[in-house]
């Protein structure tokens, strides 16, 4: 088992580790959204071009440093704790606060409740990132 | 620090929420229960804000119109002067401009403005932040050795990255006012980096 944190969902996949790189199966693709088909990784229909050179497909899955690679998005591995995380890309990042929509997010107070951003469209908002650091 | 604003103006359809990017609820909690705030006053252990909004040190402020739109990005501003000592920042720049805007009496910044003054993340920021992810995933299950190297190369790849190098402190068993923070500051005073910064405005420069 090999644990693959997707922008922090945590996914328990089917993958192994050979000379330190991380081939998933296409079960553990497909948890992810996306399946390989000649024209490249697909999801819902849209396809993305492998580029070519990319070592993506292995005799043991698809080789999960190249994945990131074709999709152009950030992951870190560790090959002896059996886990890896895969982020979001710099342009699809920069794009959401280019586009000055402010992201919504969900996050706990000290009693546990849940507050969304959302929860206060119609007010001014002074939102303070802080810490005890 | 942000409480006295709240209630000050929370009459004019005006709300602060002030997001922790603390290890734990609990290294977060004196501050909170100190402040007593009444506005909601939120836990982030896992850096959403910092993903979300490219927030790379702490304090960082937006301003966040009724419609959701950003309409002052990333800042640095204190509620008040307890450290100005340490930062030179004049917390009352910022104060008298986010009341001009909340009391409709000045307005924030036309578009073109805010895209000029934003700071959009780099690939290698991204690349910091899955380090830091894993990293903190394997410090909550208790591997803190395996989150360690995850947390050093994460602010190996982003060494303007505060919540990084300096919020995985206390995950590291360092303390983060303490001598090693100090020597990192100082390198990067050095380098000719500011350790905050500021938009011109609320430094005064405007």
């Amino acid at each position: 088992m090999f644990t693959l944190i997707e922008d922090g969902t945590i996914h328990d996949v089917d993958a192994t580790v050979t000379n330190g790189r991380v081939c998933l199966s296409h079960q553990a693709l497909a948890t992810l959204g996306w399946e390989l088909h000649p024209e490249g990784l697909c999801r819902e229909g849209l396809c993305i071009p492998v580029p070519a050179g990319l070592a993506l497909e292995t005799d043991a899955g698809v080789d999960l440093e190249a994945l990131a690679k074709a999709l152009d998005r950030p992951v870190a591995i560790d090959v002896d704790e059996h886990a890896a995380y895969l982020g979001v890309s710099a342009g699809e990042r920069a794009r959401a606060l280019k586009s000055l929509v402010a992201p919504d997010f969900a996050l706990p107070d000290l009693s546990g409740r849940v507050h969304r951003l959302s929860e206060h469209r119609g007010k001014k908002v002074l939102l303070v990132a802080h810490a005890s650091w | 620090m942000w409480q006295a604003l709240y209630e000050e103006m929370k009459d004019r359809g005006f709300v602060v929420i002030t997001v922790a990017l603390d290890k734990t609820a609990d290294d977060a909690r004196p501050w909170i229960e100190a402040a007593s705030p009444t506005h909601p006053s939120l836990i982030d252990t896992r850096h959403v804000l910092a993903e979300l909004y490219n927030v790379v040190n702490v304090p960082t402020i937006l301003w966040i119109d009724e419609r959701g739109r950003i309409v002052r990005p990333n800042d640095v501003a204190f509620g008040a002067d307890t450290f100005r000592h340490l930062t030179n920042l004049d917390s009352s720049i910022h104060l008298e401009a986010v009341r001009a805007w909340i009391r409709g009496d000045a307005p924030a910044f036309a578009p073109d403005q805010i895209h000029a003054q934003q700071t959009l993340p780099s690939a290698a920021d991204q690349r910091a932040r899955a380090e830091f992810g894993l990293g903190q995933w394997l410090w909550a299950q208790g591997r803190h050795e395996a989150a360690e190297r995850h947390f050093v190369r994460g602010g190996e790849l982003a060494p303007h990255d505060f919540t990084i190098r300096r919020g995985t402190m206390p995950m590291r068993g360092i303390d983060p006012m303490g001598p090693q923070f100090r020597a990192m500051r100082e390198e990067w005073a050095k380098a000719g980096h500011p350790y905050y910064r500021p938009l011109a405005d609320t430094a005064g420069r405007a």
